[in-house]
């Protein structure tokens, strides 16, 4: 990084104009997700609760999923920490930006870490943007509050339609399942390797369900898998790789 | 406004879990890097975790498989991954594939 003549303004007001394009697309899927986890039959009171407590796009779809299909609560909060074990890697790169902030800030930047304000983050930091905490309160809060409202909004207009199947609602979430996997996809570097990994984790994911009792069948697929295609990528280029 | 205890729980369970892998990271390991097998692990925990999400949501209802013949998801499921793939739209594919489900309801499937 070459030092800048002047630096970026990294205070909160332009952290939160950074984060716009993250609002934008949290009030979109927010509210596809506040309607979703309404069909999927949880009460406005719990999907705010799941949408300030947990904040966590995809892991609140797990949580509609697997609420719906009444698994028990120790199986659904296993799931959530496996599908939401990657902010390790989030966290732990933009730790080295953040090594001269005290912790406890760093506690409250870490907190609201999502895919989004990660990527936001790390370009507004390689571009010159100082690594100040008011710059990442300004993103993050700006995403959060963007969240929370959609989430509220579409919990709000699923209420009005109510559990009408004739009009599809209950679809609204394996079509946004099936959407995430089509982008994963795109951003896969290998697609026959993450292939293979759909394929045997769909298949264990409906074989387990069907011959072990008490809905582990999420959790045993997406280890499985997972183990699959990090031992295929480490198999085939591990002479080679460091 | 009513919550459930076990919505409570997991709540608060699933929120713990998740700030832990959030904050550590940042406040504790800021110099060490982790060890590159977990990276290549975690980076095929969505497309796992979501092909098993979406797999469930389509052969099983309520535990059990649904009849391959009678299985009108297989079929709204189509236009939804067109859209997401041609447009790169969760919404859109969301919009596809409940009004393609409306439709095959209507039509009595």
């Amino acid at each position: 990084m070459t030092p800048l003549a002047a630096p970026a303004p990294a205070g909160f007001a332009a952290g939160a104009r950074a984060g716009l394009p993250v609002v934008l697309g949290y009030l979109s899927i927010g509210f596809a997700a506040g309607v979703v986890q309404r069909a999927s039959g949880l009460s406005l009171a719990e999907v705010m609760l799941m949408s300030l407590l947990l904040y966590a796009g995809s892991a609140q779809f797990v949580v509609a999923s697997m609420l719906a299909a009444a698994s028990p609560p120790l199986a659904v909060i296993a799931t959530v920490f496996f599908v939401n074990l990657r902010h390790l890697l989030l966290s732990a790169a933009l730790a080295p930006w953040f090594a001269r902030v005290p912790a406890w800030k760093n506690a409250l930047i870490g907190a609201q870490l999502t895919d989004e304000t990660f990527v936001v983050a790390l370009n507004g930091l390689q571009k010159g943007v100082q690594a100040r905490p008011a710059w990442m309160a300004g993103l993050n809060l700006s995403a959060y509050a963007a969240w929370a409202t959609a989430n509220l909004a579409g919990a709000l207009a699923g209420g009005l339609v109510g559990h009408t199947r004739a009009l599809g609602f209950d679809f609204a979430l394996p079509a946004m399942f099936a959407a995430l996997l089509v982008l994963q996809f795109v951003a896969q570097a290998n697609r026959w390797r993450a292939l293979a990994v759909t394929l045997v984790a769909s298949a264990l994911s409906v074989a387990v369900a069907v011959m072990i009792p008490g809905n582990w069948n999420i959790i045993i697929a997406t280890v499985a898998g997972a183990t699959l295609g990090a031992a295929l990528e480490l198999w085939t280029s591990a002479p080679t790789s460091s | 406004m009513d919550i459930r205890a076990d919505v409570l729980l997991i709540a608060l369970g699933a929120a713990l879990v998740t700030v832990v892998p959030r904050v550590v990271p940042l406040v504790f390991l800021s110099r060490i890097e982790l060890p590159r097998v977990l990276k290549v692990w975690l980076g095929y925990v969505p497309v796992a975790v979501l092909g098993a999400l979406l797999a469930a949501e389509l052969f099983l209802s309520g535990g059990k498989p649904v009849p391959l013949a009678a299985n009108a998801a297989l079929l709204a499921i189509v236009p939804a991954i067109a859209v997401a793939a041609r447009f790169g739209s969760i919404i859109g594919a969301v919009l596809a594939g409940v009004a393609a489900m409306a439709l095959l309801r209507a039509l009595g499937a």
